[in-house]
Formats: C-alpha cells, sequence, structure tokens
C-alpha cells in the first residue's frame, strides 16, 4: 500500500532510507526516523487498538510520552514487547507491531459490544456488579475480567534480552532538552560542572524543533543542534537520548531509563537492550516541559482526534499530514501555530476559537494567510465510528452555556488545544509542594523540598524569551555554587510571536436531547459523566475519585486527563481547583519494563554464589549440589544410579561404620582477639567462659535479648587473648553485627576486636570410629590419642607441608576432627585426607548425611533454632547458667517461658517403622478431631535411621519432657498423611555421647 | 534511596548500610535488678515518632561501624550523624 499522506518534501526523517514494517499483519512502509505512530499516519492508518472499557475505536491522540491511545505489542527478534507507545516507538526494519484490547482483530471487535451497553457501565461497575451471589467469583466473574483487564500481553517465556545498571554521579542532572535544558546545561557546562543531560526522544530539542522562532540569527532548531554538537564534545557533559528520568527519589536520586537498543532490530552481543540509570544529582534541573490539553465535547475520543501539538509534530518533522480536510478547535493561541502549518502547505484548515474576540500577532497572522476562523465556536460532537467524518459544531454564548447556529462540516482529523499543563511529576515525586497558577489554570512546582529546580513551560513559563533568561541564568547560578567558576554567557536575543490570554473554557455543554460521550481520560474510557456520577454518590476526596472511576490511572497516568478532571470536579463541587487539589504524583512517570529493573541479577545472577576451595574436586567427584544461603554445598555423591536417599544413607552409615569426610568450609568463622576476650565471651554466650584454658574448645549458644536462641557453635581459646569462634552458615553475617554491637555501643569499655575468617579458612571434618586413625596418619608427629587430643582439645599441626588447626569436635555424635587450613591449602588438604582415608574406608559425605547424623542424635540445628524457641526448648538448659549474667537471660524468667508444660524436642518414630514424617506435619492427639484440630506442635527434621534403619524425626511438642511414650499422629495436610507415631527421646542414638569421647 | 554521612567514611548510598532501629535505648546494666515492666519495655517497646529520630545504622559493606544517624522519618532528612562513641 502505497504512503499518501507523506508531503513531498520537509521534515527530519531520512528520505533516502525507506523501512518496511508489519502492523497487524499488513506490510507498510515508513523513512528512517520516523516512529510507529508517524509511519502508520502516512499510510493514511488511524484505527489502531480499542479503548479499554467499550472497546471504541482508537487513533493517535499525541506525539509523544503523553500518548493514551496507540498502545501496541511488539514482535521483535521473537521476544514480545507488550503496551509499547507507537508514538515513541522508532521504525527499524522488519518492525512487527500489533493491535491490542481487540478480538479477533481491530477492525471487527466483539467486544465492542460492550459500548451499545454502555449505560450498563457506569463507574464503580465492577464493584457494585460483582459482589452477589458470593459463590460466582471464582468460577464466573473473575475468569471473564480477567481475560478482559490489561492491553497487551507479556510472554510467559524467559526474557533473553540483555538489561544493566548504571550508576553516575553528577552536578547538574538535567532532564529534557527543549530550551530550557539546553540553556541550563550549556551554562552549567560552560562553569565547569559535570552534567548529564536526558532526552526521552531520539532527537534533542523538544519544542524548538516544531516552533517557528529564531534565536541569535538562527532557526530554533538550528541553535538546539549547535548547543548539542558543542555540548556533546565537551569531557564534563554525558548527552543521552531515548533516555527517560522516570523517578525521582530520597536524597537527589533519580532513575533514568536508556532505551539502547529498542530502535533497532535486536539487539547487539555486546549491547543491553535497556539500561537502568542510578544517577545521584547534586543539583536537578527539571526542564520536562509541558503537555497539551484535550478540549472535551462529544465522541472525542473517534479516531482523528489528537491534540494540535501533535499535528504540528507529525508535519513537521515527520513530514506527515494527519487528514487533508482539518478542523482546529481551540481556546489559546497554540492551534493557530498548527493552522498556519496547514495552510503553508496548501491545506485549508478551518479554526474554530472558542474565544469571542482575541487578537495578537499569530492570529492576525491566520487572518492576513485567509484562514476560515470561527470566534465563539465549538465543536459539539465529532462524527465517524472507525475515523472522523464530519463534526457538529455551534456557536457558544458568551457565558458559554448556550449553543445555536448547528451544523455539520466535513473533516476528516479535528485538532485540539486545551492549552498546556506544564509537566511536574518529576518535582512532585521530589516532595515539592505544587501551587495552582491562575493565568495558565495549572499546578506548576512551588517549594522545593530536594535540590531541585524547574525551568521553562514545566514552570509555566510559555514565552521563549524568558525561558532562555531564566534557564541560562539558573545554569550559571547552580554551577557556580559547585565549581567556583563562572565564565560569562550572552544571552542571544529571541524573536518569537506574542500571544494573547487563553480562554478558560474547556468542556462543550451537551446540546438539549443529545447523550453524547464526552471523555477525560482516554485511555480508561472516563466520560464526564462517570465523574458526576461519582460525586453524586458521595466521592469527595480526588484520590477517591480516582480510584473509583479510574481516571488519570493505566499505563498513561492520566497525561492528558489529569487537569480536565480535576476541572470537572471542582466545578461540580463548586470549588476552586487548588482546593480539590491533584491526586499525588508517583514514580515511574512512564512505564519502565521489568526487564530493566532486574538488570543483570536473573537467575543464578541474582545472589552471589559463594564456593568452597573443594569445589571442583566436589564437581568432578559428581557431588549434587544445594543451595545453603549463597553457599553451594556437596548434598551428596552420586554413585551410579543412586537417588539422593540411597547416596545419603550409604554416606551416612559409612560415618557411623568408618569414617566420612565433609567440607565445613562455610560454617561461620569469627576471630576474636584481645584482653576482654574472655569477659566478652561470657556475656555473649549462655554457659561460663571465664575459665575455658587454652587449647580447649566449649559449645556454646547465645540468645537474643528477648531470649530467642540466635545462634550455637563452638568457640575454641587458641592462645591467652586469642579465640576462634565459629557460627553456623546461615547466621554467621548476624551474628557479627551482633557482637560489634555489644562490643561498639553497649560495652565499648571492653578491649575486645572481632573480624570475620570464614573465607580464610578451609575447613573439613572428619567423623567416624575410624576418624583417628585418619588423623594419625594426616599427622604422624603428633600425639593424637584420646589422652594427647581429648574431646572438645585443640592442638596445631603440620599436614604435610601446611599449617593446620585440629579440632576434636563433633556434629555426626561420632569421634570427630574438624581439620582447618588456610583456603589456598584447601583442596591440597581434602585431596591428602582422601588419598590416606582410602585404606580406613573413607567416603565423603554430603549436607543430607550430615543432617541425618544430626537428627538421629539428637542435635539441633536450624530446623529447631528457629527465632522461635529459648534454650529449654531445645534441651539446651543445662548450658545456661544460673550465676552469671548474659544477653538475653532475663526474659528467661518470662512466665510463658518457665511454664511447666512448655514445649520441648522429641523424637518422633512411626509406629509402623516405615512412612516417612513430611517436615511441618503437626502432631496432634486425635487424628479424627473436629477441625480445628488443636496441635501440639510441629515436626522440624526428619531423615532416615540408618542406625536403626526406619524414618525418624524430630519435633517440637507441647509438654514435649512428658509425652515421652505417647501414641500420637502426625498430620499433613499438605501431603494428605495421617501417620500414627510414637514420641521418644530426642537423642535417638548414643544418648549417653559415649561415641564423642571414645 | 538514602545518601547517609558515615563519620568514619564518608557519603555513602544506603544499601551498604543496614538499620538498627531506636538509638536512644540504653541497655539494663549487667547484674542489676530490673523489674519485668522495665526489661519489656527494654525488648519491645519502640517510639514511632514522626519527624527527628535518632537511630542506629552499620556500615555493614564499608567500615563495619554502627553509627548514629538523625533522621526525619517523614522527609527522610539526615541531619547529623555520629559515630558510636560520640554523645548526641
Amino acid at each position: 500500500m502505497p504512503e499518501n499522506f507523506r508531503l513531498d518534501q520537509g521534515g527530519l526523517i531520512n528520505r533516502n532510507k525507506k523501512i518496511s514494517f508489519t502492523f497487524n499483519g499488513k506490510k507498510y512502509f515508513g523513512y528512517e526516523g520516523d516512529t510507529l505512530a508517524s509511519a502508520l499516519l502516512a499510510n493514511g492508518v488511524h484505527l489502531v487498538g480499542r479503548s479499554f472499557k467499550y472497546h471504541r475505536p482508537r487513533g493517535f491522540f499525541g506525539a509523544g510520552v503523553d500518548e493514551p491511545y496507540a498502545i501496541v505489542q511488539m514482535n521483535r527478534n521473537n521476544e514480545v514487547d507488550p503496551n509499547v507507545r507507537a508514538t515513541e516507538q522508532e521504525l527499524f526494519e522488519g518492525l512487527d507491531a500489533k493491535s491490542v484490547n481487540c478480538w479477533p482483530n481491530v477492525n471487527f471487535d466483539i467486544g465492542a459490544i460492550n459500548n451499545f451497553l454502555n449505560k450498563f457501565f457506569p463507574a464503580g461497575f465492577y464493584y457494585k456488579t460483582f459482589m452477589w451471589p458470593k459463590s460466582f467469583w471464582y468460577k464466573i466473574y473473575e475468569p471473564i475480567i480477567r481475560k478482559a483487564a490489561g492491553f497487551g500481553s507479556a510472554s510467559i517465556k524467559h526474557d533473553k534480552e540483555r538489561y544493566e545498571h548504571k550508576y553516575e554521579y553528577c552536578d547538574l542532572l538535567i532532564a529534557g532538552t527543549g530550551p530550557s535544558g539546553l540553556a541550563s546545561a550549556y551554562a552549567a557546562a560552560k562553569n565547569g560542572a559535570k552534567v548529564i543531560l536526558a532526552e526521552d526522544k531520539s532527537r534533542y530539542g523538544g519544542s524548538l524543533l516544531t516552533s517557528e522562532v529564531t534565536i541569535g540569527n538562527q532557526s530554533g532548531q538550528e541553535w538546539a543542534e549547535q548547543i548539542i554538537s558543542e555540548l556533546k564534545s565537551m569531557p564534563n557533559v554525558i548527552v543521552k537520548n531515548r533516555s527517560q528520568v522516570f523517578g525521582y527519589y530520597d536524597h537527589n536520586m533519580l532513575v533514568m531509563s536508556e532505551r539502547v537498543s529498542d530502535h533497532l532490530p535486536k539487539t547487539d552481543k555486546y549491547t543491553p537492550k535497556q539500561r537502568l540509570w542510578y544517577i545521584r544529582a547534586e543539583e536537578v534541573v527539571i526542564s520536562s516541559g509541558s503537555i497539551e490539553r484535550p478540549l472535551v465535547f462529544g465522541n472525542n475520543d473517534a479516531p482523528g482526534v489528537m491534540l494540535s501539538s501533535a499535528a504540528k509534530e507529525y508535519l513537521k518533522i515527520y513530514g506527515v499530514l494527519v487528514g487533508k480536510k482539518p478542523i482546529i478547535f481551540t481556546n489559546n493561541d497554540s492551534g493557530y501555530e498548527t493552522a498556519i502549518e496547514f495552510k503553508k502547505i496548501g491545506v485549508d484548515p478551518i479554526v474554530l476559537d472558542t474565544r469571542k474576540d482575541p487578537n495578537s500577532e499569530i492570529i492576525k497572522e491566520a487572518k492576513e494567510l485567509n484562514i476560515n476562523i470561527k470566534f465563539s465556536y465549538v465543536v459539539v460532537a465529532a462524527k465517524g465510528y472507525k475515523k472522523v467524518k464530519s463534526a457538529d459544531i455551534a456557536k457558544i454564548s458568551d457565558d458559554k452555556k448556550v449553543l445555536s447556529n448547528n451544523e455539520n462540516i466535513k473533516c476528516d482529523c479535528i485538532c485540539v488545544s486545551g492549552f498546556w499543563t506544564p509537566t511536574i511529576h518529576l518535582a512532585s515525586q521530589s516532595g515539592n509542594k505544587t501551587k495552582f497558577k491562575e493565568e495558565i489554570d495549572a499546578f506548576v512546582p512551588s517549594h522545593s523540598k530536594q535540590k531541585e529546580t524547574t525551568l521553562g513551560s514545566a514552570n509555566g513559563i510559555f514565552t521563549l524569551e524568558e525561558t532562555l533568561k531564566t534557564s541560562f541564568e539558573k545554569g550559571t547560578e547552580l554551577s557556580k555554587q559547585i565549581t567556583n567558576k563562572e565564565n560569562q554567557i550572552s544571552i542571544p536575543t529571541v524573536v518569537e510571536k506574542k500571544s494573547s490570554k487563553h480562554d478558560k473554557f474547556w468542556c462543550v455543554p451537551l446540546p438539549e436531547g443529545k447523550n453524547y460521550k464526552r471523555f477525560l481520560d482516554f485511555q480508561n474510557d472516563v466520560a464526564v459523566s462517570d465523574i458526576q456520577l461519582a460525586l453524586r454518590e458521595g466521592y469527595r476526596s480526588i484520590e477517591h475519585v480516582k480510584r473509583y472511576t479510574t481516571l488519570g490511572m493505566a499505563t498513561d497516568q492520566g497525561k492528558t486527563s489529569n487537569l480536565n478532571g480535576l476541572q470537572l470536579v471542582s466545578e461540580v463541587e463548586n470549588k476552586v481547583v487548588p482546593q480539590v487539589g491533584h491526586t499525588t504524583f508517583r514514580p515511574p512517570y512512564t512505564p519502565v519494563t521489568i526487564g530493566a529493573i532486574v538488570g543483570r541479577e536473573v537467575g543464578k545472577h541474582s545472589k552471589p554464589t559463594r564456593k568452597s576451595p573443594m569445589h571442583y574436586w566436589h564437581e568432578k567427584n559428581n557431588a549434587v549440589f544445594v543451595d545453603a544461603g549463597v553457599w553451594l554445598r556437596p548434598r551428596y555423591y552420586k554413585q551410579g544410579n543412586e537417588n539422593l536417599f540411597e547416596a545419603s544413607k550409604r554416606e551416612a552409615k559409612n560415618v557411623r561404620q568408618n569414617v566420612g569426610v565433609c567440607d565445613v568450609t562455610t560454617l561461620g568463622k569469627i576471630d576474636i582477639k584481645g584482653p576482654d576476650s574472655a569477659e566478652f565471651l561470657n556475656r555473649v554466650y549462655t554457659n561460663a567462659w571465664l575459665k575455658l584454658p587454652v587449647g580447649k574448645a566449649r559449645y556454646g549458644v547465645m540468645l537474643r535479648e528477648d531470649g530467642i536462641v540466635m545462634d550455637d557453635g563452638t568457640t575454641t581459646r587458641i592462645s591467652e587473648n586469642h579465640y576462634h569462634m565459629t557460627t553456623t552458615t546461615a547466621q554467621a553475617p548476624n551474628v557479627l553485627s551482633h557482637l560489634e554491637y555489644y562490643l561498639q555501643l553497649v560495652w565499648p569499655e571492653l578491649n575486645v576486636n572481632v573480624v570475620s575468617s570464614t573465607e580464610q579458612w578451609a575447613g573439613a571434618a572428619i567423623a567416624g570410629p575410624k576418624s583417628r586413625d585418619v588423623l594419625q596418619k594426616l599427622f604422624p608427629d603428633l600425639d593424637v590419642s584420646n589422652e594427647g587430643l581429648p574431646f572438645m582439645g585443640y592442638m596445631e599441626g603440620n599436614l604435610f607441608g601446611v599449617n593446620a588447626k585440629i579440632f576434636r569436635i563433633s556434629f555426626s555424635g561420632e569421634l570427630a576432627y574438624e581439620v582447618n587450613v588456610e583456603s589456598d591449602n584447601g583442596n591440597y588438604m581434602w585431596e591428602k585426607i582422601i588419598e590416606i582415608g582410602k585404606e580406613f574406608n573413607i567416603q565423603p559425605y554430603g549436607t543430607e548425611a550430615l543432617s541425618t547424623l544430626r537428627i538421629e542424635m539428637g542435635h539441633v540445628a536450624g530446623s529447631e533454632l528457629d527465632g522461635r524457641t529459648i534454650p529449654y526448648d531445645n534441651s539446651l538448659e543445662g548450658l545456661v547458667s544460673k550465676k552469671k549474667d548474659f544477653i538475653g537471660k532475663r526474659s528467661l524468667s518470662k512466665k510463658a517461658y518457665v511454664e511447666p508444660d512448655r514445649q520441648k524436642v522429641v523424637g518422633v518414630v512411626p509406629l509402623d517403622k516405615k512412612t516417612s514424617i513430611p517436615e511441618g506435619s503437626y502432631i496432634v492427639k486425635d487424628a479424627k478431631a473436629k477441625l480445628p484440630n488443636p496441635k501440639l506442635g510441629h515436626v522440624s527434621a526428619s531423615c532416615w535411621s540408618v542406625e536403626y534403619d526406619n524414618p525418624f524425626s524430630l519435633a517440637i511438642i507441647k509438654d514435649g519432657k512428658n509425652m515421652i511414650g505417647q501414641k500420637l499422629f502426625a498430620m499433613s495436610p499438605l501431603k494428605n498423611k495421617t501417620i500414627p507415631v510414637e514420641i521418644v527421646s530426642s537423642h535417638y542414638v548414643d544418648p549417653k555421647g559415649e561415641r564423642v569421647r571414645s | 534511596m538514602l545518601y547517609i554521612l558515615c563519620p568514619h567514611c564518608g557519603l555513602r548510598p544506603q544499601t551498604e548500610f543496614s538499620y538498627g532501629g531506636d538509638a536512644t535505648v540504653k541497655r539494663p546494666e549487667l547484674n542489676k535488678e530490673i523489674s519485668d515492666q522495665d526489661w519489656d519495655n527494654f525488648v519491645y517497646l519502640r517510639k514511632s515518632p514522626r519527624g527527628k529520630h535518632l537511630e542506629l545504622w552499620q556500615h555493614i559493606s564499608g567500615c563495619r561501624q554502627w553509627i548514629k544517624v538523625e533522621r526525619d522519618t517523614l522527609t527522610h532528612e539526615i541531619f547529623t550523624t555520629y559515630k558510636a562513641s560520640e554523645n548526641t
């Protein structure tokens, strides 16, 4: 299909490069430099979508970020991109897009039946209708609403595109490259300030690209080009296009999304699709410009009705005619600029001006060009369903209430201008208290909370001369404070046309007997009547009206609708607009893709991965890994076709019978030094520490101040004033912070230093009846006999040339040792242990066997020390000193903590000795009791006891002390299991603890 | 995201810190009798002021020092920061 709305010349597109693209399956072409919107308009395509609620046909309303209608679904390089604004999507070869919110297609849309049923879809329809009957919600209402909700559809596939984050610091961040942004950036850059200048579009210059002005001896566009190229050449300036500063956060942190590759057919290998910038700026200049407001009249949502500034932009930047018989409907001088542009290329527009007798340079010029102007005239209603075909127009009385001289005139587009709304979103997000400026009927920033300044039309200044003057001055002033340099800049002379005052009138009354829909919010189908209804129903706060009617919601966040909504509420309520106030502006200003927010933190990269020095040995030896916090630990070592259950059983059994070795590098380690270390440990742990001799280890439990167990582990006295503390893998960072808290804030008088040494040491636990034999061969010169190195003893040794620390401690309940060497020697140690242990049938064991061994021994671990239990609950009360004070001690005498039937850890065995009990199961007395069945406690850990070859679990249950021997039930509603069980001692194996001392 | 002046390191982004609650709470002395009520107040009760608040932060990804920060809980303005040892 040939283009036939493209002018033969003009615009900023590259006419030497034709680009073909597909929309709704049909092939078109445009040029390099087009947006999808301009290229479609050049082809005469005005119907691009369907509206949210009534499925009314939708065309293009704007030409940029404010676009409420033209939302398309992009298919780019086999990835789906939903909710893309066609007005911002740059054209590339092979672009493939389709309409959203219509089925089966945009021309024939079944959902449009809602339009004819619109009497049944008033404001708050969902709240009113789907309340009853209750049972209908899940089965009928919700699925239907879900299907109808939203616009585009996201892909359920993994996004293969690459996104990046970047952190930057600057003196001035300037958002927007219109006249105010360019002038302030230029002045600041000349003063040597580090400047980041961001433009959301691909072209720099903002309004200068489309306005007929002269700066110095250049056109606005030439001037913008020159400033930008000068800024780009300066080393202290970063200039970014396709970059939207969308969020203004605390302490001048702003976030910007850069669409790095969205304008290309596909992303280059080493380039991201989008980049999110976190920018900390000393000062922020908001030069985000303003957005034209619509005028409200009947059927003002028909395709072909659009902002007059957008029509001008399509003409001047893209050389595209949005219509050949345009009506310009305006309440201010801006509409005339568009009319004159039409006239200049030989199209005859009709201007309807709501004002009675305005007078200005531009109106004079329009008259001299013989443009047909009707004063005191309005568009009453647009006619035409899928495209405007004509307009009912009428004369309006001076009090703007009575319509007369009705007539219908043919047209193919209606360009509306209801004056300008400053884009104050960023200022408002920063906490700026905005104020209502009567002269422009809009809010502007006022008192800044953070270091931000709003310039130009975003600040309600609509003349170029004043904008440039104030912006140059501000740029100089702000940068001077930072750099202490001042460079004189001469402000160029400006030639522009002076405007006359706009008309406050914005909403055309309904003619008698007509019931046209007059839309305020185009994306959400919110009409004047919906707001009126909400107010009649008693909604007053603008925040409530917004949520009830959906005014100003969805992807465009009401960029074109908010102010008119406020005006209407204030009119109906008989208040002034500032009394009504505006809804809160929240980031993001424009939608941001989830991919950009997530950045590179995807999948395995969402957190760091820590590996022990022996990791590659484990890998080579068929280890199956498990995530333990940020660590990767071997869960089991697979032999042949073994599964998890079989392998862990084999490994655990070998520890009980022979000897096993386990990588315990991940245990937290804290080095403690200083003359007061013993006193400090004595306050931190519940048990006594003052008399621990050098060369001995001790098991300790530490509490939070509320009496809950925080962590456990062994600490060894290496020398007089030097201790080596171990913590659980998961709690290591918290324990360190905890110790630092008390040393720095509570007891600063204690002379103690703590530092994490987790990564300095690699650890191997050698456990089992034959572990001493292995140890002896590893350290042939040492006396490692039961007398030489007793239980809880410590010594240092030389392991084939490397220094080693040997601790006789046990987690498995067997005779066991932990050997630590410097991390770099970890793998060397490991291989030596495996090599030497061969003759004793040593096998490596993973976390699954480790758990089995500790569970059947009744050693509590993370699943019991779960942040809800006190020492008593874990049968650790023997470790609680009665004599000395320690962190959390006072809490242990709380009433609930000393109740006689306080919960306690017990062992649980299924009566059939076969059925494994799911972790998390409830323990109940009566399996058939009425729901809710009172629970006695829960199963915290389960294993298959290798000692007895039957399932065994630990549980924490009420009055556990007196429950031993009782027959109860373990119930798991999740697994739908009820298992008869017997409660036994938690120390299922070796209850006297003889093996560790053997 | 807050920008916190660590008295040891300088201005650093919030992501380097972890929050530690009210800095005015004083731990009761060890080995001293204390009523249930006073102990509970120390362990559990915290004010949630709207406005100025002296609070603890730890520079965990930096110097690991606990510091005191005077911050407005409403506006997030940070007035002064102190070392743990400094009087406020």
